[in-house]
């Protein structure tokens, strides 16, 4: 069994049962960041030191999306050769009151109409011999079969 | 309303993919400008110059390296960075040494040479870099954040792929005889319909190429600049904020917007913010801009962009475009010069172009696409990070 990562230390919970995002939320004015925030609030009226782990909504509305139909330049490591298109999703979540990007889980932009709901899946970002990292990606509630 | 400068002369290096090293583009259009103006070099106080972070370290220090190219003059510098926005930094530090009474007269540089292909983060792991990042995590390019601008407008305002190609068709229009434009070509909306998908709904013809090219300007003060001329344009504000916490509107490079969980959304997004900026500065209204350049970047970011700067009512720009309003002879003619469609865009030059752009149309210069009349214009540009960029000139 390989050891599962995730894409960015801190960022994500990689439970399969669970999958979150994870960012910070102020103590002193309820501001909530992601990716994580752990030095100042960033509202600029608090500036609080006090900032603590949350996990973010699993599920939220399509605010937008795209397709990236060529392969992206480095740091971008392909999963298939030849690349396959996918899609990027901006998602907004109500609680949060803010839109997070993710690639889409499972569907291409064809699928995708704005105003759908959209829920938090894990995928494998990158593999090597020992190590599995894990992303986040986004995946319409219904409909859309899972890869 | 803050005092004037005046933009004695005007210059560029055309713009290409010439090959050839930035600082030969920097000088052409810097010896250009000085010509226009009327001004030896060896009297310019003060050289500002816009960086390029693609060409080592001369393009950091990009003050230095052209007031070096051009023969040290004993003149102060300095050399801004703000991404896209860096022109408008650039011209912004120039303005403001003049207005203090700290020099008469400025030169302002900007130049670059681009690779081919996608814009991509500067090489290294960088675990703690949003732009490293996501490339690594997300795969998300700069037209990945177009795309999604560009869905959004067909989705709440009913604009249309064949909306986005008639930008690019005015633009190619706008751009033919003008000799420093890349591309001098008309294009019509079937090719931009049948041109390859890069970031959907965007295809390979509404995204803006990267480009070589030049641009400078001479600043000067007001007194100054009567010495060589009775009506020079002037710069009348310039806008340079940063977004308002919490900014809400998804923005390159990052992975999410700010939560507005906690604190409400501000009177206006920023890119609203940026041109209400320059207005307030000027003491001008949207009302009284005869000509606009803006950051199309993409054709559909275009149309964001008449309502971001007040053109028009929000939702309301695919009706100005198919009116023709935006185009040449219409009401308020928007990229006369062709914009980064017929340019590409040269990064720490492009804000520069702009305003160089407008202050030939305020004079009269411009040729087979003048403007007839234009007494006011306004520029509009973003640079990633939350850099602002606006310049307001009159006449
Ligand atoms: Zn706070």
């Amino acid at each position: 069994m390989k050891k599962r990562v995730p894409a960015v230390d801190g960022w994500l919970n990689i439970d399969p049962a669970h999958p979150r995002l994870i960012g910070t939320k102020c103590s002193a004015c309820g501001s909530i960041f992601f990716p994580r925030e752990a030095v100042r609030c960033r509202n600029p009226r608090c500036g609080s030191p006090n900032l603590e782990a949350t996990e973010l909504s699993a599920r939220g509305t399509l605010w937008s999306y795209t397709g990236a139909e060529y392969q992206p330049p480095e740091p971008y490591v392909p999963r298939t050769n030849p690349f396959q298109p996918f899609a990027i999703a901006a998602v907004e979540l109500a609680a949060e009151k803010m839109v997070v990007l993710g690639q889409v889980d499972g569907v291409g932009v064809k699928d995708l109409k704005i105003g759908m709901e959209m829920e938090l899946t894990l995928d494998t970002l990158l593999e090597d011999d020992e190590t599995e990292t894990i992303t986040w990606k986004w995946k319409p509630v219904s409909g859309g079969s899972h890869s | 309303m803050v005092d004037q400068v005046a933009i004695l002369g005007v210059g560029m290096h055309p713009w290409g993919k010439w090959g050839k090293n930035f600082v030969e583009y920097g000088v052409k259009a810097a010896e250009d400008a000085l010509k226009d103006a009327g001004v030896a070099w060896t009297d310019i106080q003060y050289v500002a110059g816009g960086d390029t972070i693609r060409n080592g370290y001369p393009g950091y220090v990009a003050g230095a390296t052209f007031a070096q190219a051009l023969g040290w003059n004993g003149a102060q510098i300095s050399s801004s960075y703000g991404a896209c926005a860096s022109g408008t930094q650039a011209i912004e530090a120039a303005r403001v040494r003049i207005l203090a009474g700290l020099c008469d007269v400025a030169l302002v540089v900007g130049s670059d040479t681009t690779p081919k292909g996608f814009l991509a983060p500067n090489k290294g792991t960088r675990g703690d870099d949003p732009d490293w990042l996501r490339f690594r995590v997300l795969g998300a390019t700069n037209t990945t954040y177009f795309g999604l601008y560009a869905r959004r407008r067909m989705s709440l305002y009913g604009a249309t792929s064949e909306d986005f190609a008639q930008v690019k068709v005015k633009n190619a229009r706008h751009g033919l005889t003008n000799v420093n434009a890349r591309y001098r070509k008309e294009v019509n909306a079937e090719e931009v319909l049948s041109s390859a998908m890069v970031a959907d709904p965007l295809r390979l013809l509404d995204i803006c190429a990267t480009s070589d090219g030049g641009a400078a300007m001479v600043l000067c003060s007001m007194e100054f600049a009567r010495r060589f001329t009775t009506n020079p344009v002037t710069i009348a504000g310039i806008s340079a904020v940063t977004p308002t916490y919490p900014s809400t509107v998804i923005e390159m490079p990052n992975f999410s917007t700010d939560s507005a969980a906690a604190v409400a959304m501000p009177a206006r997004p920023f890119r609203d913010s940026i041109a209400y900026a320059a207005y307030e500065q000027a003491g001008i209204a949207p009302e009284e801009v005869n000509v606009a350049e803006v950051y199309d970047l993409s054709t559909a970011l275009e149309l964001d962009w008449y309502e971001n700067i007040g053109l028009c009512p929000t939702g309301d720009a695919v009706k100005l475009l198919r009116d023709g309003d935006t185009t040449i002879g219409g009401r308020v003619p928007v990229n006369p010069s062709g914009g980064l469609a017929c340019f590409g865009e040269a990064v720490p030059a492009q804000a520069i172009a702009q305003v160089c752009e407008l202050t030939w149309q305020l004079r009269g210069q411009a040729g087979a696409r003048q403007v007839e009349g234009a007494k006011v214009g306004i520029t509009a540009n973003q640079g990633l990070f939350g850099h602002g960029s606006s310049v307001i000139v009159k006449r």
